[in-house]
């Protein structure tokens, strides 16, 4: 047997190469110095300096453009800091984030945008406390309600970050202005108007719940958003935390009432077909319609601002606005519904909890701020620093002190309903199926 | 935009520290089981040598050093399975016994919500509609596709065209199907299925969305992928007919129907079980294209999908973990069946 072989050469070579190879390759860390540290600019980052040239990773849902100006946002203090942020953002984030965790493999930074979804990792152990710079630094500038969604028992562990208000009903200004509509104030206008509309011959509503893996939620939002304005805050909360059942009598009340919208065939869905398609109508597109005139209304969060194409003029007398989904019952208040994101931490290194007191910060709300498309419950935001009308009228609306606000529900319960059987259900609901045994189905899925 | 070779340079340096470490790894091991091996045939070689030229008895071949020798080829091999399936799979049997956080024993309530709950129980309906349907369709298409284009003009063409799906991803022949089964509400129409009713006059349809036909319509895309598997390995199979044997039937005058039950169908019964089987395995695992297509909703869920979004999305690792299991005593038969089926070739 020929022991010395021409391929069996070609391995010993290849395998020294690469040992000797990969032994050199972890000797180029670039050593980055930050050199501006001192200068005048820089001088709201003292506090967070010491920390040079290391890293903290931040791992989110946020992708593409939005991602691009997070990260410039922070730019000015990595710069100043010494300190580099390593940012990831995933579509699977809700997904990836347990097995990341639970295989030891924790980022240091999160963006959680499910307030469940941070009670499951602190109720595991994961999260870390804040540290107590951050602590004092949101207590001062997070609204109490906020502050709520971020703390569990007792202990405060996510920070709020972005927002949004979804309360809103996007048209278009010019063509009520055409056609001679009023924005609706009440509920009696708004259904009133919906009439009026259908009997013009054009589609009064549009709505699509297609969003891939988490088909189904703009739907919730809807009910959510009803249950606030029939039931009040208080059961709202009941029925977030499950002390009144999911399929409580004010909760079949508030979807038999969305129904009379959502499921009306006069109403839906301009543009794109009967009640069953609004299933399959990514809800990206769903509110597009209201430019082109095949329909009037579309009940969206703010952010549906940037889904506009380019050149819509997004403004009260442009092509497409939004006005404040009405009240129903004066007694309850004018509600607000809305959501966003928390920062929390799996390290609590010197650098993580510099990086999550900046996140905190009137320079770094700001410094978003003012890159556009961003809204924030943080009250050192300088509403001038707010550029478009759309996100002016969401501060407005998230700074008002007589405002109810209240957080995304199926974001609040455990996942399995929040991000599961609710949005399933809502399905089934939009297909056809009955109020009735829907919320059942949910109401039995909540976990024991 | 321009691609810049250096704004990419963190990922190029990861991919090479990839390249690197593949190099290693799979280079060492080659190595590896060529150094040992060698080593112990020139040992043997050396005895040899000695024992001829001392003119005395050649030594017998100690067994102990070739069991020593199997242990060594077969370290590798185990410690692999014991970290990668022995060990996941008693830790999901344990986590299917605990609640959804597995902080607490359940007992077997998991596998009570299994099969009492409604909507699992349209899952459980639906995965057995696919693995009944997906292998017997698939294979017969194959087969009569592979008995039809046998010695035909062409053949090679006409087999490449049906097994061209095979080299498309479960995700993209999902997209090309979800395009075919596309609906427009008024307007033109972009789904070919829906353009073909309009043009013979019917009302679009959202196809998707009905329950059961939609689960019918995944079965397609599977069916569509599957087909050319299936017709390879059977027309290899009647490629492998003894030609004396066709040649005998012939001069007995059979017609071609006789052909094909006496004589193409016994001798091709290894391979039909082997591609039903195979068949079978995957559908059971059928994840990609339900995920792609509907995501699991308008009642189309299966096993896999349903455990992936039990265990990662609703953090009900209990649940996720006791569909794992069912899956996996599900498998089983299946396996035996198809391990004592090759035992039993080799043997006859």
């Amino acid at each position: 047997m020929a022991v010395f072989t021409r391929p069996r050469q070609a391995f010993v070579i290849a395998g020294v190469l690469g040992l000797a190879l990969s032994a050199t390759a972890c000797g180029t860390g670039d050593d980055k110095k930050s050199d501006k540290a001192g200068s005048a600019e820089c001088a709201p980052y003292e506090k967070y300096q010491g920390n040079d040239g290391k890293k903290v990773s931040i791992y989110a849902s946020i992708r593409d453009a939005e991602a691009d100006l997070l990260e410039r946002s922070w730019s000015q203090f990595t710069e100043c800091t010494g300190i580099e942020i390593a940012y990831e953002g995933s579509g699977e984030f809700e997904a990836q984030l347990p097995v990341r965790v639970d295989g030891g493999n924790a980022p240091d930074i999160a963006f959680v945008p499910q307030p469940g979804l941070v009670k499951r990792f602190a109720d595991a152990g994961k999260l870390k406390q804040l540290g107590a710079d951050t602590k004092a630094l949101a207590e001062q500038n997070m609204p109490a309600d906020w502050l709520k969604y971020g703390t569990v028992n007792g202990t405060l562990y996510g920070v709020p970050l972005g927002a949004n208000v979804k309360s809103f009903v996007w048209y278009s200004p010019k063509t009520f202005k055409e056609k001679g509509w009023e924005v609706p104030t009440t509920w009696e206008q708004l259904i009133a108007l919906s009439d009026k509309i259908a009997a013009s011959g054009m589609k009064p509503w549009c709505a699509g719940v297609e969003s891939g893996d988490a088909t189904g939620w703009p739907a919730t939002d809807w009910i959510e958003d009803v249950l606030l304005r029939t039931a009040g805050a208080e059961v709202y909360d009941q029925w977030t935390t499950h002390q009144i059942a999911f399929n409580d009598p004010r909760v079949v009340d508030a979807v038999d009432r969305a129904g009379t919208i959502l499921k009306n065939e006069k109403y839906m869905n301009g543009g794109f077909g009967g009640v069953k398609s609004i299933t399959t109508t990514a809800f990206q597109e769903a509110g597009l319609p209201v430019t082109t005139g095949k329909c009037a209304m579309h009940r969206q969060a703010s952010f549906y601002a940037n889904q506009f194409p380019e050149g819509t003029k997004v403004a009260e007398d442009g092509d497409a606005f939004a006005f404040y989904f009405p009240a129903i019952d004066a007694a309850k208040g004018k509600p607000v519904l809305g959501a966003g994101e928390f920062v929390v931490a799996y390290a609590d290194r010197p650098e993580v909890q510099a990086v999550q007191t900046y996140l905190a910060s009137a320079e770094y709300v700001n410094s978003r701020a003012k890159l556009g498309n961003w809204v924030t419950a943080n009250n050192k935001l300088d509403i001038a620093n707010v550029a478009s009308p759309i996100d002016k009228l969401s501060v407005q609306i998230l700074q008002d002190k007589t405002g109810v606000f209240r957080f995304d529900g199926s974001d609040l319960m455990p996942a399995a309903v929040g991000a599961g059987t609710f949005w399933k259900g809502m399905i089934e609901w939009l297909n056809g199926k009955a109020t009735a045994p829907v919320l059942q189905g949910i109401e039995s899925s909540w976990p024991k | 935009m321009e691609f810049d070779f250096a704004d990419e340079q963190p990922k190029l340096l990861m991919l090479m520290y990839g390249l690197v470490a593949f190099v290693v790894v799979v280079g060492g091991l080659l190595l590896l089981l060529d150094v040992v091996p060698a080593w112990f045939a020139r040992r043997r070689e050396a005895q040899l040598v000695a024992a001829s030229a001392s003119g005395a008895p050649l030594p017998r071949r100690s067994k102990p050093r070739e069991g020593i020798l199997a242990i060594f080829f077969l370290l590798p091999t185990l410690l692999l399975l014991t970290i990668g399936l022995v060990v996941p799979a008693i830790r999901t049997m344990l986590l299917s016994l605990m609640n959804g956080s597995s902080t607490n024993w359940v007992g077997l309530r998991n596998y009570g919500w299994m099969f009492s709950d409604d909507s699992m129980l349209r899952v459980l309906i639906n995965t057995l509609v696919w693995v009944v349907l997906v292998p017997v369709v698939a294979t017969a298409f194959g087969l009569i596709y592979a008995v039809l284009v046998d010695k035909a003009r062409f053949e090679a063409v006409a087999k490449s065209l049906i097994f061209l799906p095979m080299a498309i991803s479960f995700v993209g022949a999902s997209i090309i199907w979800k395009f075919v089964y596309a609906y427009r509400g008024d307007g033109d129409q972009i789904g070919l299925l829906n353009q073909i009713v309009v043009s013979l006059g019917g009302e679009p349809k959202q196809w998707l969305l009905e329950s059961p036909l939609n689960t019918l319509l995944l079965i397609v895309i599977m069916v569509w992928i599957q087909a050319g598997f299936a017709m390879v390995v059977l027309s290899a199979a009647i490629k492998a007919i003894p030609g004396d044997i066709v040649e005998a039937a012939r001069l007995d005058g059979v017609s071609p129907w006789q052909m094909f039950w006496q004589i193409t169908m016994p001798s091709i019964r290894p391979a039909l079980i082997v591609v039903a089987v195979t068949l079978t395995i995957a559908t059971l695992k059928v994840f990609d294209i339900v995920r792609t297509a509907t995501n699991g909703n308008y009642d189309t869920s299966v096993i896999a999908s349903e455990m992936y979004n039990q265990a990662f999305r609703y953090g009900q690792n209990g649940q996720g973990s006791a569909l794992a299991v069912f899956l996996f005593i599900l498998v089983i038969p299946v396996v035996i069946y198809q391990i004592r089926n090759l035992r039993q070739q080799r043997e006859g």
